[in-house]
């Protein structure tokens, strides 16, 4: 790609990132008029926009977090709609169903935004690793702007096959001790990824509410998911005793938990990786799931666009920023609100948002 | 090693006693008596030291990862270990072993130290390429020397004694010593720990007794009547603040051992000598302190004194030491734990009636409890820590175990409060371990006088805040302690949040806050100290409380420690 520069196709504004030429915000955090989403997440995708425009396959889940009355504008992957001169298209990122990374160009000048996104370093085809959406493309540009939200290098996945497998065996492992297998994760797209990654010939799956409304939201658009039924349908209590039990983490120690009686738990999350997090979260067992890229998922995802020159948005930022820099890429940073997980290691993640 | 480092994981993933006992007898139950041996000797607490320089791991896995020192420090950072930052770091193995822990040890790690550095990064570099994470993780920590594992010595001797079909006492008596520097464990050493034979009555060369450990007394005074009965039944000493120890006298020679389970002999040349009086067949318990000026001393210039790499004829003069007996475990070759408290005592005062060399802790006997806790209240002055009682009936226990029968042989330690200060938190750094990215540990400033009112505080906080250098009078905060225990995990998340939102300054790991906690700060002693700034030491700092009721202003003062160090100097 010719190396074009023309001026900034992103800058950073008080509401959000902003395409001057296009007059659009990409997830902003203020109202603004108009919003590009990249995916459902909290953090990502706020209420209060007077328009919306998301990838096609992710309508299910934004209307179900954000209401059906948005107004929103759908775009399938790959095609282009032209905002005030500036060619708009969204392609997949991997991350949840529906996240998109948006593809500007202008005068020739093309810059692409990641949103979140998942390429994991252990599993060259992303496709394998996770089921439930359009795999991330890379997509050729000047400018890549990017999250960074595990960049740093102790960040780095086993292979999906192998973390599915000890799942496997814990939840096993719980049937033949006759007690239920309570595995949190976050309700969108952490929740779809596990239930379609086991093996549900193991025994019943049974799911909080909360994740089960998405559930609707992802078979709605076609996702396989194997069947689950809600807890409080649950009427024979012995079923529990083999079921695996997906919930958000809100509901740990609380007492949502009390009708599974002895129970493992566990609790789904990239942030698992580190033997202090596993230990502040005080559950059994620590399952590193991940819906956002490793460090070298992180390297081969900036690596295949070909870019010059890349902006990190979010999550060890000045490290990321530091070690392009050294790669001989011009690299920066933009200051957003999205997610806190540098900093919130030590936190719950609110419910919803992000991990 | 690959079991040795899954039993690793199980016992570090749960705090569930019963499940690191299951964890412990599974592994137990199927290694091999050479791998067990060793097993037993890092968990119970032993060490090889340090066999390779960290300083060299960190450049090797600098090296092997294809990073550099600062992305590696910044992976430190959000780790907080640095055996688990190695691991994680490294890039995913080329090949699997099986090597066994004991082929590990003592063909792979031991002769690691003092072979040349590139052939020590070499060799370790081949073995990082052969484990997964878990064991590169527990590699790295025994090659580096910071091996720690969650798990008691009780409950590996529960374990082993429960796999062996044994008692855990007679596992424990066994066990004593196992873990000395000195000697490495073997397959031998490790069937004798768990044999079925009867065990032989006539105990080996040095090997010392399981220690009797005390529980702090928690009722107030007024309740002692009820629970303790009268103060007759009881033996009332000083709590000294020493090094405890066990001192066994055989075979014409002389072990002092820490409750660490450390032979510390030689560092204790005096009381080795005064020892030597003794008659072969004794053990005496009792306490190492630095003796000055016929009273004890504080306990930071017997920590100095440890420090002390040789021991000039001068640290002996400015720190000599004594050994103050207070029980008496073995005599003519004898075990007496089985004998009541008074007839240990007795035989204890008739063995040192002619060897005053040995002190000897005096017994307590004034009156009702309301006499012995006024004379408890003169413990500073004394350079003790308050009272040890000990009930006249009570067999020589093993380890610390809950007794519900509160006369029924336990020691329990009737301590001194806490001195404590109100004190302002000004810098914070992140813990590591289960603390880590998250604030923790502290360190607490008093102000250098009393402010004149609140508006005076807020402008000497002001002026810290817009980084101000203070005017030579100005009110300002003076450092004087640094602390990290004492609050809850609520309590931690919530302080974390707050330095997070009033940081100021980063300075690599250690932030600088704009003042606004007031922390009650607790310590067992303080001391003058030419190394702090406030020129002022205190010991055991932990935090009492967050005092949210309490503004900044009216928090404590230089003076206020000045008070309390001449109080001790009294």
């Amino acid at each position: 790609m010719p190396p074009t520069r023309g001026p900034d196709l992103i800058v950073q504004r008080p509401e959000g990132l902003y395409c001057p030429p296009g007059d659009f915000y990409i997830d902003p955090w203020r109202p603004v008029d108009r919003a590009v989403i990249t995916h459902a997440h909290a953090d990502h995708a706020r209420a209060g926009h007077a328009h919306y425009l998301a990838a096609t396959p992710g309508e299910s889940v934004l209307r179900a977090r954000l209401g059906s009355d948005i107004d929103l504008q759908l775009l399938p992957y790959g095609e282009a709609v032209d905002q005030h001169g500036v060619r708009l298209s969204l392609h997949p990122a991997g991350h949840v169903l529906g996240s998109a990374q948006v593809r500007l160009e202008h005068r020739g000048e093309v810059w692409v935004a990641s949103g979140d996104y998942f390429v994991s370093g252990a599993d060259a085809d992303a496709a394998v690793a996770n089921p439930t959406c359009a795999p991330f493309e890379p997509v050729r540009c000047h400018c890549f702007v990017t999250e960074s939200t595990f960049g740093l290098p102790i960040y780095r996945w086993q292979p999906q096959r192998e973390l599915f497998a000890d799942i496997d065996a814990w939840w096993r492992a719980n049937v033949q001790a006759g007690r239920a297998s309570l595995l949190m994760g976050y309700s969108f797209g952490k929740a779809q990824r596990i239930l379609a990654g086991v093996d549900s010939s193991i025994g019943p799956i049974v799911v909080h509410g909360a994740v089960e409304t998405l559930n609707r939201a992802y078979r709605r658009a076609g996702v396989a998911l194997p069947d689950t039924q809600l807890a409080i349908d649950v009427t024979d209590k012995a079923l529990f005793k083999r079921a695996l039990v997906v919930a958000p983490p809100s509901v740990h120690g609380s007492a949502w938990t009390r009708r599974f009686g002895e129970h493992s738990d566990a609790f789904a999350s990239g942030w698992m990786q580190l033997r202090g997090a596993r230990r502040r979260r005080a559950v059994d067992r620590g399952f590193v799931l991940s819906d956002h890229a490793d460090w070298p998922g992180l390297q081969r995802a900036i690596a295949a666009t070909g870019a010059p020159r890349v902006i990190v948005t979010h999550g060890y930022e000045a490290v990321m920023v530091r070690w392009l820099t050294e790669q001989g890429l011009e690299a920066g940073a933009f200051q957003t609100e999205y997610g806190d997980e540098q900093e919130g290691a030590a936190e719950t993640q609110p419910e919803g948002s992000r991990e | 090693m690959r079991r040795f480092a899954q039993l690793f994981a199980e016992l570090d993933a749960s705090t569930a006693t019963l499940v690191k006992v299951d964890a412990l007898k599974r592994y137990f139950a199927n290694a091999a008596s050479a791998d067990a041996a060793w097993a037993v000797y890092f968990l119970a607490g032993g060490k090889p030291r340090q066999v390779v320089p960290t300083a060299l791991l960190r450049a090797l896995a600098c090296k092997v990862a294809g990073i550099g020192e600062w992305l590696f420090e910044e992976s430190y950072q959000a780790v907080g270990d640095l055996a688990e930052t190695i691991a994680h770091v490294l890039p995913p193995p080329r090949r699997r072993s099986d090597v066994g822990l004991a082929e590990w040890v003592e063909q792979r790690l031991l002769p690691l130290r003092g072979a040349a550095p590139l052939d020590q990064a070499e060799r370790i570099a081949a073995y990082w390429d052969e484990l997964d994470t878990a064991g590169r993780f527990l590699l790295t920590k025994l090659i580096g020397g910071g091996f720690r594992v969650g798990v008691s010595k009780l409950l590996v001797q529960r374990a082993l004694a429960e796999v062996a079909g044994l008692d855990a006492k007679l596992v424990a008596q066994r066990m004593m010593g196992y873990t000395d520097a000195t000697r490495f464990p073997t397959a031998a050493g490790y069937d004798a720990l768990v044999s079925r034979e009867e065990p032989s009555t006539a105990i080996q060369g040095g090997q010392p007794y399981p220690f009797f450990l005390a529980h702090p007394v928690d009722s107030p005074l007024a309740e002692f009547e009820a629970r303790l009965g009268t103060p007759a039944d009881w033996l009332v000493e000083w709590k000294y603040d020493g090094i405890r120890a066990q001192v066994v006298r055989r075979a014409g020679q002389v072990w002092i051992w820490s409750r660490g389970e450390e032979l510390v002999t030689e560092r204790f040349p005096e009381i080795e000598a005064a020892l030597r009086s003794l008659p072969d067949g004794s053990v005496l318990d009792g306490e190492i302190v630095v003796w000055k000026d016929g009273r004890p001393a504080p306990f930071n210039l017997l920590q100095q004194r440890i420090g002390r790499k040789s021991l000039t004829k001068k640290v002996l003069a400015d720190a000599p030491v004594a050994f103050i007996a207070y029980d008496l475990l073995e005599a003519g070759g004898l075990d007496l734990r089985e004998l009541p408290q008074w007839q240990r005592r007795q035989r204890l005062e008739e063995l040192l009636r002619a060897r005053p060399q040995i002190h000897l802790s005096p017994l307590q006997t004034r009156g009702g409890w309301p006499d012995l806790a006024a004379l408890r209240d003169e413990s500073r002055t004394r350079g003790v820590e308050g009272f040890m009682l000990k009930h006249r009936d009570a067999r020589y226990g093993t380890g610390r175990r809950k007794q519900t029968d509160i006369a029924g042989g336990t020691w329990w330690k009737w301590k001194i409060d806490p001195l404590s200060v109100d004190a302002i938190l000004i810098y914070a750094q992140a813990g590591h371990g289960r603390r880590a990215s998250v604030y923790t540990d502290y360190t607490f400033a008093v102000w250098n006088r009393t402010p004149h009112d609140a508006a005076e505080a807020a402008s000497a906080i002001d002026a810290i805040a817009n980084r101000e250098p203070p005017a030579p009078d100005a009110l300002q905060l003076v450092a004087f302690a640094k602390a990290y225990s004492g609050l809850s995990d609520e309590e931690f998340r919530e302080v974390d949040r707050v330095i997070r939102k009033t940081t100021l300054e980063k300075f690599g790991p250690v932030r600088s806050v704009k003042p606004t906690l007031v922390f009650e700060l607790g310590f067992e002693g303080i001391n003058r100290s030419t190394r702090h700034k406030s020129g002022i030491a205190v010991r055991f700092p932990r935090m009492l409380r967050i005092r949210g009721d309490k503004p900044l202003h009216e928090a404590d003062t230089l003076q206020t420690l000045e008070a309390l160090l001449a109080q001790g100097e009294r």
